[in-house]
C-alpha cells in the first residue's frame, strides 16, 4: 500500500515535471537559442490548455466545446494556434529591445488572461472548464497514469530531438549569432527579424503543445491555474538553473526546481498551524531567493551552452 | 623634459581580444599631438585605454610620473586628464549651463570662474546657456562636449575626432578654438581623420597601424612624408 | 455623456498620478542601470504595507506615517540594491531582468507572509464624497491629487537645482558619459533608488487607499506604469509624468467605449503602439 502510494507520487511527480520540461524547452528556443525575453510563457500556455480543452470535452451549456476530438489532433491545434498568437504578437514585437519585448509579453499574458477570465461563452470564465477527459480512459488509474507519463516522456524526446536538431543546423548558427552580435549578422545579410520571428513561434508552440499536456493532466483548467507568477516563474528558473542554450540542462532544469519545489512543500508541511495559509508564499520566497544566488554564482547554469563545433570554419 | 603623459608597450582591448598591440605614446607639458591612421588601427582604442575604460593588459601608462593603468575615470578627472569622446558626448537632455557644470562635478564648487571662461572660448554657447543640447547643431554640441572637458581646468585634454561629421566651417572653427586652449597653457592629445588640417598645427603626430606604433614625427614632417601622405592623406 | 466624460477624466487624473509616481522610478532606473526594474510595482506594494504599519498597529496619522513609509521603501530599496544588483553590475541587462523578476516575487512572498493575502483597508469610515452638480468628488482623490502635484514639484527641484539631481538626470541620459565626466556613478545609483523607491511607496499607498492593500497591488499596475515610462521615452522623469497622467486618463476615458474589465489591455495597446511607432517616446527624441 505504502509503496503504491510511493510509486503513484512519483508517476504524478514525473508527468509534472516532464510537462514543466517541454516549456523549459520552448522558452530555450526562444531565449536560450535567440536571446528573446518571454515573460508572457502563461499565456501561451494557457492558450494551449483551453484549446485542448474546448476541442476535447463533451457538449456543455457553460463553454464553447463539444467537438470530441482525440489527444493528438486537439494537442496539434493547440500548438498551432499558440503559434499563431505568437506571430500576430512576433510581427510587432519580436524586432524590440529585449527589455521591450519583454514588457510587451507581460502585456500579451496580461490580455490572454483576461480573456479567459471574462469571455464566458468561450471559457465559462472564472469557473473554468472541468471534465477534460484524460487519453487513456477506462483502463484504470494506475495503467492510465503511467501511460500519460509515457506521453509526455515521448512528447520531450520528440521535442528535443527537434530542438536540439535545430540547434546544430545552420539555422542553430544563425540564431547564436544574431543574439551574439546583431549588427554583425545583419551585415552578413541575415533577415534578423525573420530568424527571430521563427524561433519565437517555434518556441510558444512548444509551449502550446506543453499546455495541451497539462489540459489532460489536471482534467480542469480555470484562469487561476495560469498565475503568470507560477508559470512563467517557475519555468524561467528551471531554465537559468539548467543552463540556457542548452537542451538537457533545460530538462534537467525541470525536473530538479520541480523536485526543489516539491520538496519545499514537504518542509512548510513542519512549519507551525498559523502559517499553514501562508506555505505558498515562502515556497515562492525560497525559489525567488534560489534564483538570486544562481543569477550571481553560476550564471550560466548547471550545463553551460556548448556551441556545437562549426561544419565549416570560416 | 619628462612627459605628462606617457604609455610604454601598451597592449589591451575587449573581452580578451587585444586591439593595442604594444604602443608607445608620449605627450609633454603645453603639446599638441595628433593621432592618425587606418581604420581599426587602434587610435580611439589607445584614448579609452588611457582614460580606464578599455581594459590594459599589459604595459603601463604614466600622468605626471604616476601610474594610471587601468584607474577608473572618476579617479583620473581629478589628476588634470579630461576626455572628450567621438559620439555621445553631451547630455542632450540638458541645457548648455548644465551639462558645463557637470563638467565640474568633482570640484564641489561652483566653478564660475570656469564657467565663464568657457563661455568667453565659445561665445555662442553664451545665449544659448539655458537650451537643451540635444537641440543644438553638431559644431555646437562639440563646443558643449570640449566646453564641458575643460570645466576642471585638465592638463591634458584628450579628443577623439572632435571634428567628424562636421561641416568645413564648423571644422576650422573647432580647429581654432582647440589652438586657442592649448595657447593657454593646456596639452593636448588628438585622435584625427582631417589629418592634413591637423598635422598642419600639431607640434608631434604618431601614426599608428594595427595597434602598433608604425611612424612618428613632427606634424608638419609627418605631412610631407610621402609614403604617410599616400597612405592616410589621399594622395 | 460630457458629466460622465469629465467625472472619469477626475478619476483619470488620480490613477495617472499613481502611474507617474510609479513610472519615474521605472524610467529613472531604466536609464541608469539599463534595465526595466519588474520588482517596481512590488516596491509600491512595500511602501503601501509599510504605511499600514505605522497607521495601523503603532496608529500615527496618515500624514506622519507617509512620508516615513516613503523613507521607509527607499531605505529598502537601496538595501536590496547593495545586497543584491550591485552584485551584478557587470552582469548583462538581461540578467538584471531576470534577477528583478525574482526580487519582485520575494518581496510579494515575504509580504504575504507577514500581512497574509487577504485585502486591507487602512481605514473603515467612510467619507461622503463632495457633489459638484452631477460630479462625485471624493475628497481623498483631492488629497492625493495635492500631494501628487507636491510630489512632482519636489522633484523638479531635486533635479534642476541640487548637484546630485542633475548628475542623476545625466547619468539618465549617458551612463558612460556620467563616468568620462568624473561624476561618482555609485553614490548616484544609490540616490536613484532611493528616489524610485520613496516615489514608489507613495505610489502605492495612493493605490490602497483609492483600492484595497493585498499584495498584489502594485504588480497589477506594473504594466501601465512600465507603459506610462516607454510613452514619455526612457530615462526622461518628465515624460513619465506626462506619460502616467496621460495613460490613467486615456485608460478611465475608455471605459466609455470598452468593457471595463478590458482596462490594462489600454495600457498595452500604448505600449505596443508607443513601441513600434515611437521608441524613443511621444516628447521627441535625442
Amino acid at each position: 500500500m505504502e509503496l503504491v502510494g510511493l510509486l503513484s507520487f512519483l508517476v504524478f511527480f514525473l508527468t509534472l515535471s516532464g510537462i514543466y520540461a517541454v516549456m523549459a524547452l520552448g522558452l530555450n528556443v526562444q531565449w536560450g537559442f535567440s536571446g528573446q525575453f518571454n515573460i508572457g510563457i502563461a499565456g501561451f500556455w494557457a492558450v494551449g490548455s483551453y484549446t485542448a480543452a474546448i476541442l476535447t470535452t463533451p457538449e456543455s451549456p457553460f463553454h464553447l466545446g463539444g467537438f470530441g476530438w482525440p489527444f493528438l489532433p486537439s494537442a496539434l491545434v493547440a500548438a498551432l494556434l499558440a503559434a499563431v498568437i505568437a506571430l500576430l504578437i512576433g510581427l510587432i514585437c519580436v524586432n524590440l529591445r529585449t527589455d521591450y519585448l519583454a514588457i510587451a509579453t507581460i502585456g500579451i499574458g496580461e490580455i490572454i488572461r483576461l480573456v479567459l477570465k471574462n469571455e464566458e461563452w468561450l471559457t465559462n470564465g472564472v469557473r473554468g472548464i472541468p471534465a477534460i477527459p484524460r487519453p487513456f480512459s477506462g483502463l484504470g488509474r494506475e495503467l492510465e497514469a503511467l501511460l500519460f507519463l509515457g506521453l509526455v516522456v515521448a512528447t520531450i524526446l520528440v521535442v528535443y530531438a527537434l530542438v536540439e536538431r535545430a540547434r546544430r543546423s545552420p539555422w542553430g548558427r544563425v540564431q547564436r549569432a544574431i543574439r551574439e552580435n546583431e549588427p554583425a549578422a545583419l551585415a552578413a545579410g541575415k533577415n534578423v527579424l525573420r530568424f527571430r520571428l521563427e524561433a519565437f513561434v517555434l518556441g510558444a508552440a512548444i509551449m502550446g503543445f506543453g499546455g495541451a499536456l497539462y489540459a489532460h493532466f489536471a482534467g480542469f483548467i480555470s484562469p487561476e491555474a495560469f498565475d503568470p507568477l507560477f508559470a512563467t516563474f517557475l519555468v524561467w528558473v528551471m531554465l537559468i538553473a539548467g543552463g540556457s542554450g542548452n537542451n538537457i540542462g533545460a530538462v534537467l532544469g525541470a525536473f530538479a526546481i520541480w523536485a526543489l519545489w516539491s520538496g519545499t512543500q514537504f518542509m512548510t508541511a513542519f512549519l507551525p498551524i498559523e502559517w499553514a495559509a501562508r506555505a505558498g508564499a515562502v515556497r515562492v520566497l525560497l525559489v525567488g531567493l534560489l534564483l538570486q544566488v544562481i543569477l550571481i554564482t553560476r550564471p550560466e547554469g548547471l550545463l553551460p551552452e556548448r556551441p556545437p563545433r562549426p561544419a565549416v570554419r570560416d | 623634459m619628462t612627459a605628462l603623459l606617457e604609455m610604454r608597450a601598451v597592449r589591451g582591448g575587449y573581452g580578451g581580444v587585444d586591439i593595442l598591440n604594444g604602443i608607445d605614446l608620449a605627450v609633454r607639458e603645453r603639446e599638441i599631438v595628433v593621432v592618425i591612421g587606418p581604420n581599426g588601427a587602434g587610435k580611439s582604442t589607445a584614448m579609452k585605454a588611457i582614460f580606464g575604460l578599455v581594459a590594459v593588459r599589459e604595459g603601463e601608462i604614466r600622468f605626471k610620473g604616476q601610474d594610471i593603468t587601468n584607474m577608473a575615470p572618476e579617479r583620473l578627472v581629478p589628476l588634470g586628464l579630461s576626455y572628450v569622446p567621438q559620439e555621445r558626448n553631451v547630455f542632450p537632455s540638458l541645457t548648455v549651463q548644465e551639462n558645463l557644470e557637470l563638467g565640474a562635478y568633482v570640484r564641489r564648487d561652483d566653478a564660475a570662474a570656469e564657467l565663464a571662461e568657457v563661455l568667453a572660448l565659445f561665445p555662442v554657447l553664451e545665449e544659448r546657456r539655458q537650451q537643451a543640447v540635444g537641440t543644438m547643431s553638431g559644431g555646437e554640441r562639440q563646443m558643449v562636449a570640449i566646453g564641458r572637458a575643460l570645466m576642471t581646468r585638465p592638463e591634458l585634454l584628450l579628443l577623439d575626432e572632435p571634428t567628424a561629421g562636421l561641416s568645413p566651417r564648423a571644422t576650422e572653427l573647432i580647429f581654432e578654438r582647440i589652438r586657442a586652449i592649448n595657447q593657454k597653457g593646456v596639452a593636448i592629445l588628438m585622435v584625427e581623420q582631417n589629418a592634413k588640417q591637423a598635422l598642419a598645427f600639431a607640434d608631434r603626430a604618431y601614426v599608428l597601424v594595427g595597434g602598433a606604433n608604425r611612424y612618428e614625427d613632427s606634424g608638419p614632417a609627418v605631412l610631407a612624408h610621402p609614403e604617410i601622405a599616400e597612405m592616410f592623406l589621399g594622395g | 455623456m460630457l458629466v460622465d466624460l469629465v467625472q472619469l477624466t477626475i478619476f483619470g487624473l488620480v490613477v495617472g498620478g499613481i502611474f507617474a509616481l510609479g513610472a519615474v522610478g521605472v524610467s529613472l532606473l531604466f536609464g541608469i542601470l539599463r534595465f526595466a526594474n519588474f520588482a517596481h510595482g512590488d516596491m509600491m506594494t512595500l511602501g503601501a504595507y509599510l504605511a499600514l504599519v505605522f497607521v495601523g498597529p503603532l496608529a500615527l496619522p496618515m500624514w506622519v506615517a507617509f512620508p516615513a513609509a516613503l523613507a521607509g521603501t527607499a531605505l529598502a530599496a537601496v538595501a536590496i540594491d547593495r545586497a543584491l544588483f550591485k552584485r551584478l553590475r557587470r552582469a548583462s541587462p538581461v540578467i538584471l531582468l531576470i534577477s528583478s523578476f525574482g526580487l519582485a516575487l520575494i518581496l510579494r512572498s515575504l509580504i504575504q507572509i507577514i500581512w497574509g493575502p487577504e485585502n486591507i483597508v487602512y481605514w473603515t469610515d467612510i467619507v461622503l464624497p463632495w457633489r459638484l452638480g452631477e460630479i462625485r468628488i471624493r475628497p481623498p482623490h483631492v488629497v492625493m491629487l495635492a500631494v501628487t502635484v507636491a510630489l512632482v514639484v519636489a522633484l523638479h527641484l531635486f533635479l534642476t537645482r541640487t548637484r546630485i539631481g542633475k548628475a542623476m538626470r545625466a547619468m539618465a541620459d549617458d551612463p558612460d558619459l556620467a563616468r568620462i565626466t568624473g561624476i561618482p556613478t555609485e553614490r548616484v545609483i544609490l540616490w536613484t533608488w532611493a528616489l524610485g523607491g520613496a516615489l514608489a511607496a507613495a505610489a502605492g499607498i495612493f493605490l490602497a487607499v483609492d483600492t484595497r492593500l493585498n499584495p498584489l497591488l502594485g504588480w497589477n499596475v506594473l504594466l501601465p506604469v512600465f507603459a506610462a515610462a516607454l510613452l514619455g521615452g526612457i530615462g526622461k522623469p518628465y515624460g513619465a509624468i506626462a506619460g502616467g497622467f496621460l495613460l490613467g486618463v486615456a485608460g478611465e476615458v475608455s471605459t466609455l467605449v470598452l468593457d471595463p474589465v478590458y482596462k490594462p489591455a489600454v495600457a498595452f495597446a500604448v505600449i505596443v503602439l508607443v513601441l513600434v511607432y515611437r521608441p524613443t517616446g511621444l516628447f521627441g527624441g535625442r
